[in-house]
């Protein structure tokens, strides 16, 4: 009996670490091009100061075939409807200033290039911020207008034009210099574990991805294709408002979006997928 | 009225005699069933796309009945064979009657 019981155990191990070897294969080999014109850099070797990632994927591996394809074609994407809302924004004249975002900036194309360094410290401020709370200090300080919400639907479209024109360009974000204390605090708060779970990011995303969580397949938790278009709640979703989906599900108080926290989290994990390309708006489930 | 409503359409802008095409049409709308209840309880009033329709030079390539179940976003995405130059036009019928219309014009050479 005792004999029996052993042998189980025994097979039961080799079954266990068999599926763990062979789920780290589970990023798929799939090439992304958008609108066959934007080639996009979606595994990479690992930026330096990342200790336990030899490559970097974006999430967009982890999805299935018929969920990749949406992404391909910007006609397809949902999420360019929201890209599309923003653009009439963009030129809509609103505050006291009378200006619009495009009195100063001329065409949203002009922002290029600049969701891959975000967040970014900012010297006038004295911190780390983010390209929607630049967004709200464009609305309040030179425009005269009212703030949106950090992870309202207006917000978060504004940020997905301001991502859809620096697509195919590398993540960058730095680490070093006045943004180091943050990037920091922001590390801390990923290996952490919270909640009634006790778990930190690094247990999913890196330790596990590639596994499944119950239905889902676990990705490296890459932000490069934020906002993301979500089929579970059709509409585009911040960086900050995900931060706070994943905090909620190990069953921890969450920090709120636009949070000292939150920065701090987005700014490192951002780090994590520099050489990435900005996917943003990405199509994930 | 439904707010924010807005027809997208991609059509090849040339082809040749007898090809077929892919054409693919998007109208954003919220799709409210008629099931759901605001935080007061009281049922949030059905507003749909209740039918959408294709039609080449004036005759019809498809007429598509929708229902409550669709999601928000309506897509649809179907082959049509073009024999001559000319225009495609593409209708969407509200709920509250109003007509959403685009016209697309492929050249066949």
């Amino acid at each position: 009996m005792k004999n029996t019981f052993k042998l189980k155990t025994a097979f039961a191990c080799v079954v266990a670490a068999g599926l763990a070897s062979s789920a780290f294969a589970d990023a798929d080999t799939d090439k992304l091009v958008i609108n066959g014109e934007i080639d996009i850099i979606t595994t990479t070797v690992a930026p330096a100061h990342l200790e336990n990632v030899d490559t970097i994927y974006s999430g967009w591996h982890f999805r299935s075939d018929e969920t990749q394809a949406f992404q391909m074609d910007d006609f397809d994407n949902p999420g360019m409807i929201g890209v599309e809302k923003a653009s009439e924004n963009w030129d809509t004249v609103d505050g006291s200033e009378g200006k619009s975002c495009a009195s100063c900036h001329g065409e949203a194309e002009s922002m290029a290039g600049v969701r891959a360094v975000y967040p970014k410290y900012n010297e006038e401020k004295g911190k780390v911020t983010t390209l929607a709370m630049e967004v709200n200090n464009c609305r309040t300080e030179r425009m005269g207008a009212e703030k949106w919400k950090y992870t309202g639907g207006t917000m978060t479209d504004m940020v997905a034009l301001i991502s859809s024109v620096s697509r195919g360009m590398p993540v960058n974000v730095a680490i070093d210099g006045p943004a180091q204390s943050t990037w920091e605090q922001g590390k801390e708060l990923y290996y952490a574990r919270t909640g009634q779970l006790e778990l930190s990011c690094a247990n999913c995303h890196e330790d596990s991805y590639g596994m499944m969580i119950r239905a889902d397949h676990l990705s490296q938790g890459q932000i490069n294709g934020f906002p993301t278009y979500r089929l579970k709640n059709t509409k585009l979703n911040s960086a900050h408002a995900r931060f706070k989906g994943c905090v909620r599900d190990t069953r921890a108080e969450t920090y709120n979006p636009g949070s000292d926290e939150f920065i701090a989290l987005e700014l490192y994990v951002a780090s994590r997928g520099n050489g990435l390309s900005v996917e943003g708006p990405s199509v994930r489930n | 009225m439904a707010k924010g409503v807005k027809p997208r359409v991609k059509v090849p802008k040339t082809a040749s005699a007898g090809e077929t095409i892919t054409i693919k049409t998007l109208i954003s709308h919220k799709m409210e069933s008629g099931q759901r209840k605001d935080s007061d309880g009281n049922a949030i009033p059905r507003s749909i796309i209740n039918r959408f329709t294709a039609d080449f030079n004036g005759e019809n390539v498809i007429d598509v009945t929708l229902e409550p179940a669709i999601s928000t976003n309506p897509y649809f995405q179907f082959d049509s064979v073009v024999p001559e130059s000319g225009d495609f036009k593409f209708t969407w019928y509200d709920d509250d009657g109003s007509v959403y219309e685009e016209t697309k014009s492929i050249k066949v050479g």
